[in-house]
């Protein structure tokens, strides 16, 4: 299993990282918190933190750390517009259940 | 399903905590709203795809929610009484300041029994503030229907010489429509900020801002990361639309249409003269066909060359203003590192080149010159929001105009000088004038000329139970604070009973930027006269206070003096009475120092009586 990126995702994010003039790629993972329990981290990395897991897709890294890795391998991280609002999404198969509001989830 | 942004490493929020923020540019005649996404900062479209949000507000009766932007425009010519537009000039002015204003004003204003006029609209009267806030809560909603979510903060950029009263309408504009503003910003700074000149090394910044009505011209010094704005100046009825004038009178005198033709015709020449304008920033030359009253038509052409001709002029006038703007900084055009340009008037070739030519630096264009100021805000407004690790972009203003009070004899002590950098406190101890005074007031004033008169009265307030003491014993300690926003408090307390009096200077009326301008002027025409009429005030203060001093030590101890004695007092007394209203400071000071002379024995005699009376019943011993 991998971590990969769609086409639009990975132009954005190459977009926002030469914009931002610095950084090594993406960091995906989860943190134990919110109404269902996870959520999802999207950061800029600048680097590998040690035990990371590094993905390539799209021509961008992509850093995920081994404990994340278990609740989002397999994700497709997507960008999509919805109306005036646009950001990236987790198409995430191991996810379960989501709360109302999707920034929280369960495995 | 919520959509992620990309965060700055470690900075990742929980979800519903996440710290939306947005920089909003509250303009005269268009608004803006800009956020960061994903380490990008963009201004944020209407569904339309619109950025730029007209600031015209046409109120509705039976309860419909006012109309706010491009509609309201359109309605403007059936509607006029109703349809607001450029509030932003009425924010935080009294009734009387409007009327200064201009008699042409379209709208009904209603005096209330606040300071705060309101226009008569069909949905009820309303404040300048209330119009404003229209405007912001437009804003809000794009900005909370782009990001998903609902705003933590704002940052809404202001004029760098708005005063404290103006601040405070705008501040109150951003609570009404339901936002924290969490910081207002001068709009020079901001443009400096979009440009990312905090990150840059220590340096001298100009930011040359020239829209369609007015002209702001800011002097800024990045000092180890803080910002401080050197100096302002500018003029209020300079712009591109000066440049349309020009075009159309010269198109005018080329097609023989006289001056009394008719609106209509002018105002498609200077609709076509505008075109033309903005046609020459891409080519060369371009052709004119103007339609005649009479049913011909004039054709013609107008090159770069003839447009130079006309505009020079007026470009001229801006580089005079910026030079002002650089000797009230006190810095030369060489220390200048970098010229960033604002507003859409600095799309016009000529106005970079000419400026180019003056700072000899090509100036800063990259990012669009209408959105710049709004770019600003909203990177403020994200690392204010806590978006960003370890940033200390602290920045800092200065107030326009010297803050003072009122001291004897109706002159000004200045407590916080011009160009001072915001956030500020000083104090500044005072005393009392008469034996046994009780009560003091304190005269807040703004402006730079020396007399009460001639400068701008903010407030007033008193501070009661000093204990009653002699003359010049109390100490009363005068604190002025001017917080991050530029809203100015003053506290006076007594050093001894710890008594305290306070004002906070609330919106009641100000004064325009034009009337800054002509108060800085008057400063500089007037100072000669200023320190020669302050030196004669000082003169009769203390010519007061030694013959008032004298006639009490005179009631008391009258009888040290022989009657000749007397009579030699009596004449310089007398002396300092006839010169004491006169113009002539030296006059008066050689006449207070005669009475001095005069009455020094006196004083040694009056001293010794009042040891010996101290001494009096008690042993020398005692002393020791």
């Amino acid at each position: 299993m991998a971590i990969t990126l769609t086409e639009a995702a990975a132009q954005r994010v190459k977009d926002f990282l030469s914009n931002r003039g610095s950084g090594d790629g993406l960091r995906l993972g989860v943190k134990t918190t919110g109404c269902s329990g996870m959520a999802y981290v999207l950061e800029f990395a600048d680097g590998a933190d040690e035990g990371d897991e590094v993905f390539e897709s799209q021509g961008v890294k992509i850093f995920v750390d081994p404990k994340s890795l278990i609740y989002i391998d397999g994700t497709e991280l997507d960008f999509a517009k919805e109306g005036l609002n646009e950001g990236f999404k987790f198409n995430n198969p191991n996810e379960k259940d989501a709360c109302g509001c999707g920034e929280s989830f369960t495995v | 399903m919520a959509l992620l942004q990309i965060s700055e490493p470690g900075q990742s929020t929980k979800p519903h905590e996440r710290r939306f923020a947005a920089g909003i540019d509250l303009g005269t005649t268009n608004s803006l709203v800009a956020t960061v996404r994903s380490g990008q900062t963009d201004t944020l479209p209407d569904e339309q795809g619109e950025h730029l949000l007209p600031s015209v507000v046409r109120y509705l009766d039976n309860e419909q929610a006012p109309v706010v932007g491009t509609q309201a425009i359109q309605s403007a010519a059936d509607d006029p009484l109703n349809t607001i537009s450029s509030v932003k000039r009425f924010m935080g002015r009294g009734v009387k300041d409007i009327k200064h204003l201009g008699d042409r004003l379209p709208y009904e204003f209603v005096q209330t029994d606040t300071s705060v006029p309101r226009i008569k609209t069909v949905a009820g009267d309303k404040s300048p503030i209330e119009v404003s806030a229209e405007i912001l809560h437009v804003l809000k909603k794009r900005a909370e229907k782009t990001l998903g979510d609902e705003l933590k903060g704002v940052v809404i950029t202001v004029p760098a010489y708005f005063d404290d009263a103006q601040r405070q309408a705008t501040k109150d504009a951003g609570k009404l429509a339901g936002l924290n503003v969490m910081r207002l910003l001068n709009e020079p700074t901001a443009a400096a900020v979009a440009y990312g000149l905090d990150k840059s090394a220590e340096g001298i910044t100009a930011v040359f801002d020239l829209g369609g009505g007015t002209f702001d011209i800011s002097i800024l010094r990045l000092n180890k990361g803080v910002f401080e704005v050197l100096s302002t100046a500018g003029d209020t009825a300079l712009g591109g639309d000066d440049f349309d004038h020009a075009i159309a009178q010269w198109i005018m005198s080329q097609a023989n249409i006289g001056e009394d033709a008719s609106h209509g015709v002018i105002r498609r020449l200077l609709h076509d003269a505008r075109s033309a304008k903005e046609a020459l920033a891409d080519v060369e030359s371009v052709e004119l066909n103007i339609d005649l009253q009479d049913g011909s038509a004039w054709q013609g052409q107008l090159d770069r060359e003839q447009l130079n001709k006309l505009i020079d002029p007026l470009i001229q006038k801006t580089l005079i203003t910026s030079r002002r703007a650089l000797r009230d900084a006190n810095v030369s055009v060489d220390e200048v590192k970098a010229v960033v340009m604002v507003g859409g008037s600095t799309r016009t070739l000529r106005v970079r080149e000419k400026i180019e030519e003056f700072f000899g630096q090509p100036p800063m264009v990259d990012i669009d010159p209408d959105k710049v100021v709004a770019v600003g805000a909203a990177i403020q407004a994200d690392v204010l929001a806590g978006n960003k690790p370890d940033d200390e972009l602290l920045l800092l203003d200065v107030i326009p105009l010297s803050l003072g009070l009122e001291t004897m004899g109706g002159l000004v002590e200045k407590i916080i000088p011009r160009n001072t950098t915001i956030p500020v406190a000083r104090a500044q101890d005072f005393t009392t004038f008469k034996d046994g005074q009780t009560g003091m007031t304190v005269h807040v004033l703004q402006g730079e000329r020396e007399l009460v008169s001639d400068c701008r009265s903010l407030g007033q307030f008193s501070l009661q139970g000093i204990p009653a003491m002699v003359a010049g014993a109390a100490r009363i300690r005068v604190t002025f604070q001017v917080d991050a926003d530029g809203l100015l408090s003053v506290t006076a307390e007594e050093e001894t009973k710890r008594v305290e009096a306070s004002i906070q200077i609330k919106p009641s009326y100000g004064l325009t930027d034009t009337e800054i301008e002509s108060m800085l002027k008057d400063s500089i025409e007037h100072a000669k006269d200023d320190v020669e009429l302050r030196n004669v005030r000082e003169q009769q203060v203390e010519a007061d206070r030694v013959m008032d001093a004298l006639q009490i030590a005179l009631q008391q101890d009258g009888d040290l003096l022989t009657a000749e004695e007397v009579k030699t007092i009596e004449k310089a007394l007398l002396a300092l009475h006839k010169v004491r209203d006169g113009e002539d400071h030296h006059k008066i000071k050689s006449a207070i120092d005669k009475l001095n002379e005069a009455t020094t024995d006196f004083a040694a005699r009056r001293m010794n009586k009042s040891i010996k009376q101290a001494l009096a019943g008690h042993q020398v011993d005692e002393f020791d």
